[in-house]
């Protein structure tokens, strides 16, 4: 009995690997038990249940995701200041090879499709059915079941830290690396089936949101009068519809060769590892810029709004945006020139690459120009946003320099290249997420996050990443690898290693200042009466903070771009504001609990499934069977809201 | 200080800060020691100075706007809250950058296709062979009959086709001041020409992750004259060990090993590799030889495609 426990365990538990993971337990056992007595203690099990884990409401969800994304920077934080420690001297024994290995892999696992996926997912939900004046999206119940998919995809592959093992073949897991006969351990499996089911929340959010942005516009805005965040998410949702696809695919075909002893992937028997290799990167490189083009739409309200002024050359900025999305389909070779594509494909692929560094540079003039002759206000949102301008002109500089595909047969794999993408997914990515959530959170949550906190994260953050990323170009031309967790200390490489590590602190202490200037505005922040905190231009700023669950009491006819800046321009704020006699009865989408119960029985049978234990697979799948039957059982999923009660709500919101 | 004021200020230091130290001989993809790679290095100093040409500008704008119109009381500054269209502005960004790849695509395209060529077409070439194990690198002399683990010899002045293939995980084969990398597959046998200029120990490393031994696969390409080779190849042949068959099964178990030289090994075993490991279903790889693989040569001379993979 003693003996299977104790083989229980070391093979499950990991219990034989030391103190790191017995404290891993205890931290997360603690969490747990804290968060189950707080909210037992407070009886908020019932709230938690009514108002979050059933609700269909875009806003909800959008905190959620924002939630499950700020977590998620903080594991992959953790894991980025774990990796930079063990490199801040050469042969340093503070990882060894096996955890360094796991640790990359999630690290960039993690941060693309667990931080900066629901970071953006958290802004689509949040913000596009205001900006477009709907009451949610086309599709509530979808939503719910693409937060919960997503929700238990994340945990699924978080778990295999302390349950099985994580999995170790870097974040795009080349076979035949991620074969079962070079990775025997669950953790690969934990890694296909986590992506997987949080990818199909993923394609459902782009279909969702493409829907929402065609069909649930407020009458008279055409699309060249909508906004540019919503025109970005349009680009985002197309390239996901088109992209994850190919992703799924490769995911499903390499799990089969691991689980049901397919070729797919392998030489062997007529497979072949690059077939992978393209399908991940069909993926992959879209989704680059599926993550950035919504930050390119936060910076441009940002701009606009916080210099006073319209967008410049808006016609420009939509379709530099449209061939941004279309242009990004044609480049995914260079992240593999060296593979022997052939120098006619090679030369394609590069001239595509270096091409959609056109439209990308004149969105940063169109930026450029529309502060000009503005007013600028430097406030937090604004701040990231300038910050970004610098950091992206480098980083979309060097990602020309890498499509030159001979001279790519330098860069590739170096640090040179892991220094260019941190600073567009840092600089674009994050820096627009977090300009983002400064400039949408009065709109979620009713106040402001303080400045002056704000300002310490900004400055360590910004500071702390050049520091950590410049001496990585330099890294890579003195021909450092990535990946490697060790490094001889005869190449020159030791003093940019060390100062790379400080600036990884440093950005380290920037976010935790975040989680201080959160935790002190709860109580301190600036509330926001006016719902309009910042003199915005869309029709988000003229609903009160937060809004009311159904958003619009009376849908708003849109005349202009910019109608809510022009109105108050105007003095003519009241056309925005419901009179009695235009309420009507609301209908709305009903709360349910399945989209969660579908999400466990998903990472229920997922689970089976990297154990190979087919009877607990076979019932999770059966569970998600059985919850898609019920919602096709279920006629009454909406209830209508009776014009009194929006009327009532809008009294005491003082908007009537 | 305002946010793009400083971190503009950050920025240009750090990019003076690596165009100095870029003379440090540590800086090997800058310090080129053959044809290939100073091809590389030439586009990457073009491109470098064609993207400043964007990069520069921008920050100069940047500082400048934001210097000049900040929110502040009494700012003389035009305010213009609805001027947003300019054809000519929009021409101007829309066409420099069109002109800037339509001048390093075309370089780009001239160089991707004139790698393919040996650097020099008046030297015989030399072969070595290249499988990537787990956690080692094994160099073959087709043409010596020699081979070493985690090293290699090369005459100085003569072209060096690197044949690249994988009995392991793939690997990417990498000698940054030689050239760029290539690489190496199971299955396959991937092609890369490199060739050094003067004699010297240059650093190599695999470039694609391999596993939990992956940051261990170093190796080192000497270069020296040609007489020395020749002594160096007979040398080895006499005092080596042979690798055999079991040899290599024992290489190939996964471990971490220094350097080795052997004065022969099993005919055909990197065409062997090539095949066991899938090459046999390959169309692309049928002209490697009869069903032991071991019959045939590699295609020669027009069939070779260096750096551009495998074999027409």
């Amino acid at each position: 009995m003693s003996e299977t426990l104790r083989n229980f365990a070391n093979t499950y538990l990991m219990w034989n690997e030391g103190p790191l993971i017995w404290g891993s337990d205890v931290l997360i056992l603690l969490t747990i038990i804290g968060i189950v007595g707080v909210l037992t203690y407070f009886k908020k099990w019932r709230w938690l249940w009514d108002e979050w884990l059933t609700t269909v409401d875009h806003k909800r969800i959008g905190i959620m995701y924002l939630i499950a994304a700020l977590l998620m920077l903080f594991r992959g934080g953790v894991d980025a200041e774990l990796l930079r420690t063990q490199l801040a001297i050469p042969g340093n024994h503070f990882l060894d090879a096996a955890h360094y290995d796991q640790i990359f892999t999630t690290h960039g696992t993690i941060m693309i499709l667990f931080m900066a996926m629901p970071f953006i997912f958290a802004l689509f939900n949040i913000v596009v059915p205001l900006q477009i004046g709907a009451r949610d999206v086309a599709f509530p119940y979808l939503n719910a079941v693409s937060f919960w998919l997503f929700f238990f995809g994340a945990l699924l592959f978080n778990i295999s830290f302390v349950f099985g093992g994580s999995p170790d073949a870097g974040w795009v897991s080349y076979p035949p690396l991620s074969e079962l006969g070079f990775d025997p351990g669950p953790g690969e499996n934990y890694y296909l089936l986590g992506i997987q089911i949080s990818g199909i929340g993923s394609i459902a959010t782009g279909i969702n949101f493409l829907a929402t942005i065609l069909k649930m516009r407020a009458p008279g805005m055409s699309l060249m009068r909508m906004p540019l965040f919503t025109w970005s998410v349009l680009g985002a949702c197309i390239m996901i519809i088109f992209a994850f696809p190919a992703l799924t695919v490769a995911l499903a075909l390499l799990l089969l060769d691991r689980v049901a002893g397919t070729h797919f992937f392998t030489m062997l028997h007529g497979g072949n590892p690059a077939m992978f290799v393209n399908l991940f990167w069909i993926w992959g490189h879209p989704e680059v810029y599926i993550v950035v083009l919504p930050a390119f739409g936060v910076f441009s309200e940002v701009v606009a709004t916080f210099a006073r002024k319209r967008i410049f050359g808006y016609a420009s900025m939509v379709s530099s945006l449209i061939l941004i999305s279309v242009i990004s389909y044609f480049v995914w070779v260079h992240h593999f020139f060296t593979m022997g594509a052939g120098p006619d494909v090679n030369t394609f692929f590069a001239i595509a690459s270096m091409a959609v560094g056109i439209p990308t540079g004149v969105k940063v003039f169109n930026w450029l120009f529309t502060m000009w002759r503005g007013r600028i206000r430097l406030s937090l949102p604004m701040m990231w946003t300038l910050a970004f301008i610098p950091t992206f002109a480098i980083g979309g500089a060097t990602g020309v320099m890498l499509a030159v595909a001979p001279a790519d047969y330098q860069y590739h794999n170096s640090y040179f290249l892991i220094a260019h993408f941190h600073q567009t997914l840092i600089g674009g990515v994050v820096f627009g997420m977090l300009a983002g959530m400064y400039y949408w959170w009065p709109k979620m949550f009713g106040f402001k996050l303080d400045e002056r906190l704000g300002r310490w994260a900004f400055w360590f953050f910004n500071i702390g990443f050049y520091i950590c990323f410049m001496p990585q170009y330099a890294l890579g031309l003195m021909g450092m690898q990535r990946r490697m967790y060790v490094y001889p200390a005869d190449m020159g490489w030791n003093t940019l290693n060390l100062v790379s590590t400080i600036g990884a602190y440093l950005m380290g202490i920037g976010f935790l200042f975040i989680v201080a200037q959160v935790v002190y505005s709860i109580r301190h922040g600036e509330r926001d009466l006016t719902g309009d905190p910042w003199d915005g231009r869309t029709l988000e700023w003229s609903l009160p903070s937060p809004a009311p669950h159904y958003n619009f009491a009376v849908i708003p006819v849109v005349t202009d771009r910019d109608m809510w800046w022009i109105l108050k321009r105007e003095g003519r704020e009241e056309e925005l504001m419901p009179r009695p006699e235009e309420v009507k009865d609301i209908h709305m989408p009903k709360n349910s609990g399945v989209p969660f119960l579908m999400g466990v029985c998903f990472f229920v049978g997922g689970f089976g499934v990297v154990f190979n234990w087919w009877w607990l697979a076979v019932a999770g799948l059966a569970g998600v069977l059985l919850s898609l039957l019920s919602r096709s059982f279920q006629y009454e999923e909406e209830y209508s809201l009776p014009a009194e009660k929006v009327i009532e709500t809008e009294i005491s919101l003082g908007r009537l | 200080m305002s946010a793009g004021h400083k971190s503009l200020l950050l920025v240009v230091g750090a990019a003076a800060a690596l165009f100095l130290s870029g003379c440090s001989p540590n800086y090997l993809v800058l310090n080129p020691a053959g044809p290939v790679g100073r091809e590389e290095m030439h586009l990457i100093v073009l491109s470098t100075v064609l993207v400043l040409a964007v990069v520069i500008p921008v920050f100069v704008l940047l500082a400048f706007i934001v210097w000049r119109y900040r929110d502040r009381p009494g700012n003389p500054a035009a305010y213009r809250p609805e001027w947003s269209e300019s054809r000519i502005l929009e021409i101007v960004w829309w066409g420099i950058p069109i002109i800037i790849v339509g001048v390093l695509g075309f370089y780009t395209a001239k160089t991707t296709f004139a790698l393919t060529e040996p650097p020099e077409s008046s030297t015989q070439p030399l072969t070595i062979q290249v499988t990537s194990l787990n956690w080692k690198w094994l160099f073959q002399y087709p043409g010596q009959g020699v081979a070493t683990v985690n090293y290699c010899e090369i005459p100085v002045g003569v072209p060096v086709q690197f044949e690249l293939t994988a009995d392991s995980p793939m690997n990417s084969f990498w000698v940054p001041q030689l050239g760029g990398q290539e690489y190496a597959m199971p299955g396959m046998a991937m092609r890369l020409w490199l060739q050094a200029d003067k004699p010297g120990t240059y650093y190599g490393h695999g470039a694609n992750f391999t596993g939990e031994g992956f940051a261990h696969m170093g190796f080192n390409v000497v270069a020296v004259s040609q007489k020395d080779f020749d002594q160096w190849v007979s040398k080895a042949k006499s005092t080596g060990q042979a690798l055999t068959e079991a040899g290599y099964q024992q290489l190939k178990k996964p471990g971490v090993m220094g350097t080795a030289t052997y004065s022969s090994y099993p005919p055909g075993l990197f065409h062997d590799t090539v095949w066991t490991n899938g090459g046999r279903y390959d169309p692309k790889m049928a002209g490697m030889g009869g069903t032991d693989g071991r019959a045939g040569m590699m295609p020669k001379g027009a069939a070779s495609m260096p750096g551009t993979g495998a074999p027409k």
